[in-house]
């Protein structure tokens, strides 16, 4: 039976309508995966003498005090990017398998998850690192099996909660508080919680307990899934009871209006592209990391200019770059109804402008670094509103990636970034306003570089009618190509 | 209305239509039917140049349709799923549509009061968006759909198909009641024989993507159309 299911998902892999962007995709998340890989190793080898070094006490004890929020944080990044293994089951479901045995694999499936094999990447260096150091080799056998077992659980739990926002964020919240009252020195969780992890080195046998937790939430997720088996009930999508609105506020709009309360309900509607508004928010924050100085390479003038595009463009890179793909599952109706391509167009380019405006004025706070990193931004802005506000349309005209609105599938990275006419796209996206202040900044001065990028921003606005027209033209070569990409649902 | 000239539709060697010559009168209403791949859905998807033709062209109303986009505001179709925006209530989608066409709420409002008995109480104040509709209903909402905006052409794609029997009927008569208005030309696909010898006037036979019947309805057609199936 393993054999059959092992066969479906091999196929459903490599028989993929993007089967070829599909392979390239993957590459990029395997890259990505090293790269965490690394990072987990790093940290593994190193955190033992860091924390020696900075004489912060006994490591393996920092380490266990720290665990409860590593714990919850893990819990939260699985709850939301980790998939839960009950897609493709319906077909399964009136054919002659037990259901115990389909419940079992799509379980089982998440065993073998990057989510929780990473984890030991840490783990086993560190543990190997505990050993060599003079800590007791049971004890840290011990350790180490009962923690991966609370990484178990955590895979089990995440697997129960699905979609149960009301349970998990204030968990995360609570957590969040908690983490702020230690800062503070308020209140001190880890005093509670540590002894608990403490005590699997202190009492190896213990470990034991872990695992018959995550023995217990295996069974329970098993019996939950089992029992909830139907169309109707565990497979069933949630419906949502809807309101009709009206928005007769943007009527004033005329054309642009109708198009415009259109897009705000498709944003306000759907899983997707409520996600996408939540990352453009956190590109709000992205300008921290040049402007503190954490990271030294960031530190220089012209990467400032990088980051002012990146914290007033959050919501025009996320959004801005699947126009049409946001309407992919109409997109036929589109092409047939009464609309020019211009109107449509338009309602989009406004949306986006809004939200540029909306993050400049949000990014306010950056002033605190200095006036020169609010500028930074401020030009960025202007050189996204007057110029990457064309370039992620005229883009979006070769992503023929469909869309789909109710689900989360993909929103965190698409194949669609290996298009070759994409990625040459981004060069004057990102890399022309850093050119052109370059020229400004180190030819006559920083300020002069400020003011180059934004008169590049306000000579792109000018020619909006010509941009444009010739965006249109491309919509318009593009339009049967397109239309076929959206009819093949990968 | 509609004048279709050597219109050939390929897929590398595979041609998948191939239509000489058509032409559809205004008012007509007209039948096509033909079995799966027999080119009914892409003949319709080239009228509403949604694919390219590989030779030929579709005249609507002297407008070549893969030339120019002014046979648009006359021309409203239903083909599918992807005619409806899902995140919309059925409200929603109607007044949307009514906007594209110049029409106001009221306008819009009183269209859809005529279609109380085909909605049957399942498709207005249902709470519902339109993707969590059953198929059924769904279809109900994009036909009526595309009777707004007063459209000279209209495109139904299998409009009976995953319909209750009692809708049919009522389908059956609308179709018929705009059939009688001169100025509407209705288009419609159909696998249902006596659906579509009952509605139509016209009524053409695709096989294989070519024409091989062009009846006028008459009381021998049904007779006729069932022997060439079933022959």
């Amino acid at each position: 039976m393993l054999k059959h299911f092992i066969a479906l998902q091999w196929k459903s892999f490599f028989r993929a309508a993007s089967f070829k962007t599909n392979v390239a995709f993957k590459i990029l998340m395997i890259f990505g995966a090293i790269y965490f890989i690394a990072v987990f190793l790093g940290l593994g080898f190193g955190a033992f003498y860091l924390i020696e070094d900075a004489e912060l006490g006994d490591p393996f004890k920092i380490v266990n005090s720290f665990m409860i929020y590593y714990l919850v944080a893990d819990l939260m990044f699985r709850y939301a990017i980790q998939k839960m293994p009950i897609t493709n089951i319906k077909p399964l479901l009136y054919l002659p398998i037990l259901k115990s045995k389909v419940v079992h694999y799509s379980l089982g499936k998440t065993i073998v998850s990057f989510f929780n094999w990473s984890h030991a990447f840490f783990f086993i260096p560190f543990s190997i690192i505990l050993i060599i150091e003079g800590y007791n080799p049971l004890g840290v056998v011990g350790w180490h099996l009962g923690i991966m077992a609370l990484f178990y659980c955590s895979n089990f739990l995440n697997v129960l909660l699905n979609n149960k926002d009301s349970i998990l964020y204030p968990v995360g919240i609570v957590f969040a508080v908690l983490g702020i009252c230690q800062y503070y020195q308020l209140f001190d969780i880890t005093v509670y919680t540590a002894p608990i992890f403490n005590s699997l080195y202190n009492f190896p046998w213990m470990a034991v307990i872990p695992w018959l937790l995550v023995a217990g939430l295996y069974y329970l997720a098993f019996s939950y899934f089992k029992k909830h088996m139907y169309l109707d009930a565990g497979l069933a999508v949630k419906k949502s009871v809807a309101k009709t609105e009206d928005y007769t506020w943007l009527n004033r709009f005329g054309n642009l209006g109708v198009f415009l309360k259109n897009d705000i309900k498709l944003i306000r509607r759907n899983k997707r592209s409520k996600t996408t508004v939540i990352t453009s928010f956190f590109f709000l924050f992205y300008g921290l990391l040049f402007f503190t100085g954490a990271i030294e390479v960031y530190d220089n003038a012209v990467w400032k200019i990088f980051a002012g595009i990146f914290v007033s463009g959050g919501f025009l890179f996320t959004f801005g770059q699947y126009v049409p793909s946001w309407d992919s599952s109409y997109y036929p109706l589109m092409m047939s109804q009464n609309i020019q391509y211009r109107e449509y167009l338009n309602s989009k380019w406004v949306l986006v402008i809004i939200a540029t405006v909306v993050s400049t004025v949000l990014a306010v706070p950056y002033i605190y670094f200095g006036i020169d990193a609010y500028l930074a931004i401020l030009v960025g802005a202007i050189y996204n509103i007057g110029v990457n506000s064309y370039l992620v349309l005229w883009g979006g005209a070769y992503i023929k990636t469909p869309i789909d609105l109710t689900s989360n599938k993909k929103a965190f990275g698409d194949k669609q970034s290996f298009n070759m006419k994409t990625i040459l796209l981004t060069m004057p996206k990102l890399l022309l306003p850093l050119v052109v202040y370059a020229i400004g900044h180190y030819s006559i001065s920083p300020t002069a570089g400020y003011i180059s990028v934004a008169l590049a921003g306000v000579f792109g606005f000018a020619f909006k009618n010509w941009a444009f027209k010739k965006i249109e033209q491309v919509y318009k070569k593009e339009k049967y190509k397109t239309l076929l990409a959206y009819k093949q649902n990968s | 209305m509609i004048t279709t000239n050597n219109l050939t539709k390929s897929y590398g060697k595979h041609t998948v239509l191939n239509i000489e010559s058509l032409i559809i009168p205004k008012g007509e209403s007209f039948g096509l039917v033909g079995n799966n791949g027999a080119g009914k859905t892409t003949f319709f998807s080239l009228l509403l140049d949604l694919i390219q033709p590989s030779t030929g062209s579709i005249n609507n109303n002297n407008i070549k349709v893969n030339e120019s986009e002014d046979w648009k505001p006359f021309t409203s179709a239903f083909i599918d799923e992807t005619f409806l925006i899902g995140y919309l209530t059925p409200e929603e989608y109607f007044y949307f549509i009514g906007e594209l066409r110049g029409q106001n709420k009221a306008d819009v409002d009183a269209l859809l009061a005529t279609y109380q008995d085909f909605f049957h109480g399942e498709i207005l104040n249902q709470k519902k968006y339109l993707r969590d509709l059953s198929k059924g209903n769904q279809k109900k909402a994009g036909i009526v759909a595309s009777f707004i905006g007063n459209p000279e052409v209209i495109i139904l794609d299998e409009p009976f198909a995953n319909l209750d029997p009692t809708t049919q009927i009522r389908l059956k008569q609308i179709i018929k009641d705009l059939a009688q208005n001169k100025d509407v030309t209705v288009l419609v696909s159909s696998h249902d024989l006596m659906h579509v010898t009952e509605v139509c006037e016209r009524i053409v036979v695709l096989n294989k993507g070519e024409i091989v019947k062009d009846i006028q309805t008459s009381t021998e057609t049904l007779k006729e159309l069932e022997s060439f199936f079933g022959g």
